[in-house]
């Protein structure tokens, strides 16, 4: 599928966005970026989740480009019980205090995906998509919760984690929730990276082997962590455009 | 890659900013996605107050050894020194 400038010119291609809120893990309001395509047309829907660095400007960007392409999209603040102020900043708070806790994340995912689901323009079927700590939190959410009908891990370390990584916040590897994942796996990793290393993506791939997991795993050469993001250093524009590329033919093929 | 290394301190300091001098109670020291940095990553310091006041400091690992071997040194002299206790 071709990323860019695939939109008819003829077509009536406007959005709404906005902040929205919704009831999260405990019961707790939970701040919400929502972009939704104009018209009454059933069309699936894909909930983001934000990276280690916070909510923040590109995962709006990234949330309108989902809309853009036809979804339903909502990318739910995960740092919302931190407060609000810049996004740095409050990461910075999220930080001092040891990241958010991997239950959490996922029942403030599951209601993300359940507010799709309500919209009268849903047809059913809802993707998750991550990067960095996101795109772990796509695989663990994906395995502890049911609903998904695709599920994106862009480089997310710390899938594989060894003993000493484990925390009261993040209790158990995800891929030792292998078993459990219920969605098919879109997996896009750069060869360079250090977390995850190319080796634990062997790791990762062959555990959803041996399980039977519908998968797909692409690996970028000339590409590290975070390659998608066209305002740090680790950007690689060639292998940016190819990998979102890769996640609209798997969210088209899983969503419609 | 997220390292998830950081740690904190209390510490009895001031910082200042744009808006002048400020108390702060609290240092996060870490390691991770630089924000503003062009680095991967970056030595993070933040520095608090219990109103919510922040100042950071993002530096490469080079300038992180350098920094805190000339901490190590100043410390040690000023304990030396025998001004202040």
């Amino acid at each position: 599928m071709t990323l860019w400038n695939s939109f008819d010119t003829g077509a009536a291609d406007g959005m709404t966005a906005t902040v929205t809120k919704i009831k999260g893990a405990n019961g707790d309001e939970v701040h919400a970026y929502v972009a939704r395509p104009e018209g009454a047309s059933r069309r699936g829907g894909v909930v983001l989740i934000h990276h280690m660095p916070g909510w923040d400007e590109i995962y709006r960007e990234f949330t309108r480009r989902f809309a853009q392409h036809g979804y339903d999209a909502i990318c739910p603040d995960l740092y919302c019980r931190a407060g609000h102020g810049k996004p740095d900043e409050v990461t910075a708070k999220v930080r001092a205090d040891g990241g958010i806790p991997d239950q959490q994340v996922a029942e403030d995912l599951a209601a993300a995906m359940s507010w799709l689901k309500a919209l009268p323009t849903s047809n059913g079927k809802v993707g998750l998509i991550g990067t960095c700590s996101g795109g772990r939190h796509a695989v663990m959410t994906a395995s502890k919760t049911k609903g998904w009908a695709a599920v994106v891990d862009l480089w997310g370390g710390g899938v594989v984690m060894q003993p000493a990584d484990l925390t009261p916040k993040r209790p158990v590897a995800p891929i030792d929730m292998t078993t459990d994942l219920s969605a098919p796996l879109l997996g896009l990793f750069g060869n360079d990276d250090k977390s995850p290393t190319p080796e634990q993506v062997d790791q990762h791939e062959a555990e959803l082997k041996k399980n039977g997991k519908t998968y797909e795993f692409h690996r970028y050469d000339g590409a590290g962590h975070g390659f998608f993001y066209y305002d740090r250093p680790a950007y690689r524009a060639e292998q940016a455009v190819d990998g979102w590329a890769k996640v609209f033919t798997f969210f088209a093929k899983n969503l419609a | 890659m997220c390292t998830n290394i950081a740690t904190r301190t209390a510490v009895n300091g001031s910082a200042t900013t744009g808006a002048g001098w400020s108390p702060v109670s609290e240092a996060t020291i870490g390691f991770d996605h630089a924000t503003h940095l062009w680095r991967e990553h970056a030595v993070r310091l933040d520095f608090v107050n219990a109103s919510g006041g922040r100042v950071a400091l993002e530096l490469d690992l080079a300038s992180g050894r350098a920094l805190l071997d000339r901490l190590r040194e100043v410390i040690a002299e000023a304990e030396r020194s025998g001004v202040d206790a």
